[in-house]
C-alpha cells in the first residue's frame, strides 16, 4: 500500500493532475440530480467504451475488402473462440448505445436542460446522435452482407437525387461507379477512424462543458430560467444544497452502466451476433434487404411517401429536422424548464415516439413489399375451393400462377400490398372486377396483356365467390332497372 | 516592444512562420484533394461506362426475358463478388433488345422478373414494372433504367459500368413510355 502511495505521489509531481482530477470529481451539483434520471449520459459513455473495446478486438481478425470481408465475418462467427459472442457484444451495444442517446436526449430535452446557458451542450448532443446513427449505418456497412450491399445501393439513391451534384456524391460515396472493394474501404475509414474521432471530440467537449456549467438542477414548476439571474441562481443552489458528484451521485450512474452492460453481454449470449445474411455477390437477386432496427421506420417512410413527395422530403426532411433541434435553444432559451408547465414539448415528444413506433412496427411486417414466393408458396386455404365449379378452381390457378397471391392476401395469408381479396365481391361488382383487373389502378397493375380472356373469366368467376356467407355480393342497381328485371341473386350461396 | 509601430523581430518571424505553413497547407491540400475527389475526377476520359459482352444472341430467346450477369469494367483483384452485375435482358423479337438494370428506378434493390404475370417485382417497396420496363405501380416514378446495346458477330454488348441512380443525367433525360 505504501508502495502505492508513493508511486502515486512520484507520477504526481510529474503529472500535475491529481488536484484538478479531484476537484473535478467532487465538484458539487443539486442533489435532487442524484438520481436515476440522469444516467444515461454516463451509461451512453460506458458503451461507447465497450464499443472502442469490442471494436479493436474484432479489427484483429476482420478484413476490410470487398471479397473477404464476409469470409472473415463467417470466421469469427464459426472458427475463432468466442468470435460470435464478440460480435455479438459490439452489434448489441451497437443498438445500446443509439437506445440510450435517444433516451438521453428525450430526458434532457423534458428535463429543459437545453436551456441557458447549456445551449452549445445541447448542440454538441445534436451532433453525438448523427455521429452515433453515422456509426450505427457505417458499421452496418461493414458487416459486408446482402443487407449492407443493398442498403449501400438504397443511400447511393438517396444521394444521387441531390440536384446537380447527386452523382458526384454517388461517385465520392462508393470510391467509384459501382459498390465494390473501394466502398467498403472507405466505409472501413469512415467507421474506423473519422467517425470515432469526431465521436471522441464531441464527447469531450459535451463533457467538459458539462463540468464547466455544472448538471442541470430538477426542473421544478416555476423555477423560471432567466439569463441574468440563471448563473448566480444555480452557483446558491449547488452551495446550499449540493453533494459532490463523486461519490454523492455516481455510484447510480456506475450501477446503471454495470446493469447495461450487463443486459448487453446477456443479448449477445443469448441473441447471438447480426448475421451476416447471404454473401454481397449482386447477381443473387432472391433476397429482400431490410435495414437494421434503427433505420426501420426510415424504410417505413421511404414505402409510404407519396413519390411525387419522396425526393423533397428525403433532400428537405432532414435538414430541417437538423436545423430545428440546432436553433431550440436560441429559440426557447429561457422560461420554464418543467415538463409539468411545457405540454407541447411532451406531446412534441409523445407524437414522435408513437410515429417512430409505428414506422418501426410497420417495417416489421412491411406489408408494402410483395410477398414474392407466395404465388407458389402459400396455397389457397382449402375453404375457399370447396365446392367450387371447374371454372372457379381454373380462376384459383390463375390466381396463384399470375402472382396475384404475391400482393393479395386470402385468410390473411399472402402479399399485403394490396386489399386482402377474402370479401372482393361485396366491394366491387362483376364488371368493377373485370375492369380492375385488365386495367388496373389504384397501385395495382394493368393485367390486360397478361391474361387471356378466358383467364380473366376464370380469375373473376373464382374472386366472386370470395364474399362471406350471408354477404350478398356487389351488384350494379342501375343495370337492373334499366333492364327492368329483378336484381340477379343467383350468385349467392345457397346455405 | 520599444516603438509600438514597429514590426518586432520575433514577430517577424512568427508572421512568416504562418505565411510558410499556410503555403505549405495549400501545397498539400490540392494533391489531397485530388486524391479524394478521384472517383469523381474519372482520370479516364470515356469515364466509367464501355461495351461488354452479354453473351451469345442464342443465350437470350425470342420473347422472353433471362437474367444476365457482366463482370464490371472497372475492377480491382479484391472486389470479389461486387464486380459481378447482374442485369434483365429481354429479347422482344428477332434483334431488338431491351436490356433493363437490376437496379429498382425507386432505391436501387434488386427487381425480380415473374414471366407468368409480366411484371418486376421489387421486394423493398413493393415498385412493379412492365415487361417493357414501365411503370406499373409502387413508388418509383419512372420505368427501369435500361442500357444501351448492340449485336456484333451473334454477341449481344450493352453499355454499362456504373450503377445506375435515378439521380444521373442520363436517365432523368431518358424516360421510358408509359404502357396502357
Amino acid at each position: 500500500m505504501r508502495l502505492i502511495n508513493s508511486l502515486g505521489e512520484w507520477l504526481d509531481a510529474r503529472l500535475q493532475v491529481a488536484a484538478s482530477i479531484r476537484e473535478a470529481a467532487e465538484h458539487p451539483v443539486p442533489r435532487e440530480t442524484a438520481s436515476w434520471f440522469y444516467v444515461f449520459g454516463s451509461a451512453a459513455f460506458v458503451v461507447f467504451m465497450l464499443q472502442i473495446v469490442t471494436g479493436i478486438l474484432l479489427a484483429l481478425i476482420y478484413v476490410p475488402s470487398a471479397g473477404e470481408a464476409w469470409n472473415s465475418l463467417q470466421t469469427l462467427n464459426h472458427n475463432v473462440a468466442l468470435g460470435w459472442f464478440i460480435r455479438g457484444l459490439h452489434g448489441w451495444g451497437s443498438n445500446f448505445m443509439v437506445a440510450i442517446v435517444l433516451i438521453h436526449m428525450v430526458q434532457v430535452f423534458l428535463f429543459g436542460a437545453y436551456k441557458y446557458p447549456r445551449e452549445l451542450t445541447w448542440i454538441v448532443g445534436v451532433f453525438l446522435l448523427l455521429v452515433t446513427l453515422g456509426m450505427a449505418f457505417t458499421g452496418q456497412v461493414l458487416r459486408f452482407d446482402q443487407d449492407a450491399y443493398w442498403g449501400l445501393g438504397i443511400g447511393a439513391s438517396i444521394a444521387s437525387r441531390v440536384p446537380f451534384i447527386g452523382p458526384s456524391i454517388v461517385n465520392l460515396m462508393l470510391g467509384g461507379p459501382i459498390i465494390a472493394g473501394a466502398t467498403l474501404s472507405r466505409f472501413f475509414a469512415l467507421h474506423v477512424f473519422v467517425v470515432p474521432g469526431l465521436l471522441i471530440a464531441f464527447v469531450a467537449v459535451h463533457l467538459l462543458m458539462v463540468l464547466k456549467l455544472g448538471i442541470n438542477e430538477w426542473p421544478m414548476p416555476g423555477r423560471v430560467v432567466r439569463k441574468a439571474t440563471y448563473i448566480k441562481d444555480y452557483h446558491e443552489l449547488t452551495k446550499t444544497d449540493g453533494i459532490p458528484f463523486v461519490p454523492g451521485a455516481i455510484w447510480k450512474d456506475m450501477f446503471f452502466a454495470a446493469f447495461i452492460l450487463l443486459s448487453i453481454a446477456a443479448c449477445a449470449w443469448y441473441f447471438g451476433p447480426f448475421g451476416p445474411s447471404g454473401p454481397p455477390d449482386p447477381t443473387i437477386i432472391q433476397t429482400a434487404p431490410r435495414p437494421d432496427f434503427f433505420f426501420l421506420w426510415l424504410y417505413a417512410v421511404l414505402s409510404l411517401l407519396p413519390p411525387s413527395m419522396e425526393t423533397p422530403a428525403l433532400l428537405i426532411g432532414p435538414v430541417v429536422l437538423i436545423l430545428g433541434l440546432l436553433v431550440l435553444p436560441f429559440v426557447f432559451g429561457e422560461g420554464e424548464k418543467s415538463w409539468r408547465r411545457r405540454p407541447i414539448a411532451v406531446l412534441t415528444i409523445l407524437l414522435v415516439a408513437v410515429a417512430l413506433g409505428t414506422f418501426t412496427r410497420l417495417a416489421g411486417n412491411a406489408p408494402w413489399s410483395p410477398v414474392m414466393d407466395a404465388w407458389s408458396g402459400i396455397p389457397i386455404p382449402f375453404e375457399f375451393l370447396h365446392n367450387r365449379s371447374a371454372l372457379e378452381r381454373q380462376g384459383a390457378l390463375v390466381f396463384q400462377v399470375k402472382q396475384c397471391h404475391n400482393c393479395h392476401s386470402l385468410d390473411d395469408r399472402g402479399g399485403k400490398r394490396g386489399p386482402a381479396l377474402d370479401a372482393v365481391p361485396v366491394r366491387l361488382t362483376h364488371d368493377q372486377l373485370i375492369r380492375q383487373v385488365i386495367q388496373g389502378g389504384g397501385n395495382m397493375p394493368a393485367y390486360g396483356k397478361n391474361l387471356s380472356p378466358a383467364e380473366t373469366t376464370a380469375l373473376v368467376a373464382f374472386l366472386e365467390t370470395l364474399h362471406p356467407a350471408g354477404q350478398s355480393p356487389a351488384r350494379d342497381a342501375s343495370r337492373a332497372i334499366a333492364l327492368g328485371t329483378q336484381p340477379d341473386t343467383s350468385s349467392l350461396p345457397d346455405q | 516592444m520599444t516603438e509600438p509601430r514597429d514590426i518586432s523581430r520575433r514577430d517577424l518571424f512568427m508572421k512568416t512562420a504562418m505565411f510558410v505553413n499556410g503555403v505549405v497547407g495549400f501545397i498539400l491540400a490540392v494533391p489531397i484533394l485530388r486524391y479524394l475527389l478521384s472517383p469523381v475526377s474519372r482520370e479516364r476520359k470515356p469515364g466509367y461506362e464501355s461495351w461488354i459482352p452479354l453473351g451469345d444472341l442464342k443465350q437470350f430467346p425470342s420473347g422472353e426475358t433471362r437474367l444476365a450477369t457482366y463482370r464490371n469494367p472497372v475492377v480491382n483483384p479484391w472486389d470479389g463478388d461486387t464486380a459481378d452485375i447482374a442485369c434483365w435482358v429481354r429479347n422482344v423479337g428477332g434483334q431488338t433488345f431491351q436490356v433493363f438494370a437490376i437496379n429498382c428506378a425507386h432505391l436501387g434493390c434488386p427487381v425480380r422478373w415473374f414471366p407468368q404475370s409480366g411484371l418486376f417485382l421489387c421486394p423493398c417497396h413493393g415498385g412493379a414494372y412492365y415487361q417493357d420496363g414501365s411503370r406499373a405501380s409502387g413508388p418509383p416514378e419512372r420505368g427501369l433504367f435500361q442500357y444501351d446495346y448492340r449485336i456484333e458477330s451473334g454477341k449481344l454488348l450493352i453499355k454499362a459500368g456504373e450503377m445506375p441512380t435515378p439521380g444521373q443525367a442520363s436517365n432523368i433525360v431518358r424516360e421510358i413510355r408509359t404502357c396502357v
